[in-house]
């Protein structure tokens, strides 16, 4: 890439910091420059947003319809899936499988509970009492 | 401080990509001087390409296109005689126990962390990525000072959110991973030009010669085959967010860019000089020429995401621009393994 075509398009990085690219000179050798960002990569990112919000949005009313626990939200909320998931809490994924549905989730206790509560980042109490 | 070292006050070192970039600064602050980001990453073999097999990162293929993390500063350092040592924990009491007293020696450590809930970066930019990297290089009142080669500035974390990234969990972990060089010699030309042939054979083998078909140049093969199918098989819609995916693989900060192909033609040219060989020079223009095609590959690809291109034919068309690429590096790589270097 030569150095005059490298993009300057704001993206979420603006404000934040500039990134280092790699970009040929007038005399043909490499040497870096700072770039804003660039809009196929902001783009991208932003679809990514997107999906990512959408599915926090569907998660919420499955919890709403009484389809899936509130641990099915909080998980799209937090960008989590079941090997993250797995991680932060311990559980294996075949448990927080089970406890995504309403009526094993009902039965958990404050303990386990408790582990989920932290991997979020809530209280105990936001995790028991979301209805979506 | 360590006795050996040279230099006395460390300094913060922006980089395209953060773990050349934590081995640029770490080497400099020892005393190599001659350090620069494309060499770290030449001497370490960081030019790759996979598409890990039953492997999704954020629901998208696991694409990567540099060699697996800690290879690039294991491998640099081990080419220029310096030993390093490196530490997991599986206890954070101890890892960080252990940090404070390199903090308390004045050693800059290498971390690597998970970026979700690394508190300075954007919203935008924290998934669940653990395999960023950062140098911890000191600490003032209840903050340790924190130079990220991504960032221009250096800038500072507390003990809780440091602790919380070094302990990130799912792929990945961390397990509080610290690094840093212990013993670090004078390095003369020699042991360079002996570690950029070794650093350019291993690349020539990785890419060349790896088993299977979905790494190396033949992985970029195995992916525009997987790109040709995804219309049909997953629709449009994730087929569209697969294709934003590996864009983002190849150039955001966050989830591994960093422009790896025009890195790798910039040490392509550092090592002409090093080596007085001006082939390496001409085959640096290869590499250049596969970023290019890269680039241009994510604006086709682009198209599809902003819902401007929808058809088969422009899968098809993607595909055909990875098959090009790969037949780009490839025979850039075979020209590469048959120069004679020397030693």
């Amino acid at each position: 890439m030569k150095k005059e075509d490298l993009p300057q398009d704001p993206g979420a990085l603006d404000k934040f910091t500039r990134e280092v690219c790699y970009v040929k000179n007038e005399d043909g050798k490499y040497e870096t420059a700072l770039s804003r960002g660039w809009e196929v990569k902001k783009q991208a990112l932003d679809s990514a947003w997107d999906d990512v919000n959408e599915r926090i949005e569907d998660a919420r009313k499955a919890v709403a319809n009484g389809e899936k626990s509130p641990v099915h939200y909080f998980m799209e909320l937090r960008l989590m899936d079941l090997p993250v998931l797995s991680g932060y809490t311990g559980f294996f994924p075949f448990f927080i499988k089970r406890h995504l549905k309403p009526s094993v989730f009902k039965g958990l206790s404050d303990r386990k509970l408790e582990k989920y509560a932290r991997a979020f980042d809530v209280t105990l109490h936001e995790l028991k009492n979301f209805k979506g | 401080m360590n006795i050996d070292s040279q230099t006395d006050e460390f300094r913060h070192v922006q980089t395209a990509h953060c773990e050349n970039g934590v081995t640029t600064a770490l080497l400099r602050y020892h005393g190599l001087d001659f350090m620069t980001e494309p060499l770290a990453f030449g001497l370490g073999s960081g030019l790759f390409y996979i598409q890990i097999p039953f492997l999704t990162v954020n629901n998208g293929p696991a694409i990567s296109f540099r060699t697996m993390p800690g290879a690039i500063f294991k491998r640099t350092c081990k080419s220029l005689g310096v030993e390093v040592t490196r530490k997991k924990f599986s206890n954070v009491a101890a890892a960080e126990a252990f940090l404070d007293q390199k903090v308390r020696e004045g050693v800059p450590v290498g971390c690597q962390v998970g970026v979700f809930h690394l508190t300075y970066f954007p919203k935008e930019y924290r998934f669940h990525f653990n395999a960023h990297n950062l140098i911890v290089f000191g600490q003032e009142d209840d903050h340790y000072q924190i130079s990220d080669p991504v960032m221009e500035d250096v800038t500072t974390l507390s003990k809780a959110d440091l602790s919380r990234v070094r302990f990130a969990q799912g792929p990945l972990a961390p397990k509080g991973h610290i690094y840093f060089p212990e013993r670090v010699k004078p390095v003369t030309d020699d042991t360079i030009r002996k570690g950029i042939v070794k650093g350019i054979r291993r690349n020539v083998r990785d890419m060349l010669k790896i088993p299977g078909n979905f790494a190396g140049v033949d992985g970029i093969r195995h992916t525009a085959g997987h790109i040709r199918k995804w219309r049909d098989k997953l629709g449009l819609k994730k087929a569209s967010l697969y294709l934003g995916q590996i864009v983002r693989m190849q150039e955001e900060i966050g989830t591994g860019g960093g422009g790896f192909r025009f890195l790798y033609g910039a040490f392509l040219e550092e090592a002409s000089a090093y080596m007085q060989d001006d082939r390496l020079s001409v085959v640096s223009e290869d590499f250049t020429k596969a970023g290019d095609m890269w680039r241009a590959s994510a604006i086709k690809m682009a198209g599809v995401y902003k819902g401007r291109l929808t058809e088969q034919k422009d899968f098809d068309e993607i595909a055909d621009m990875l098959i090009d690429i790969r037949a780009v590096e490839k025979e850039a790589f075979q020209k590469l393994s048959r120069l004679n270097l020397g030693n």
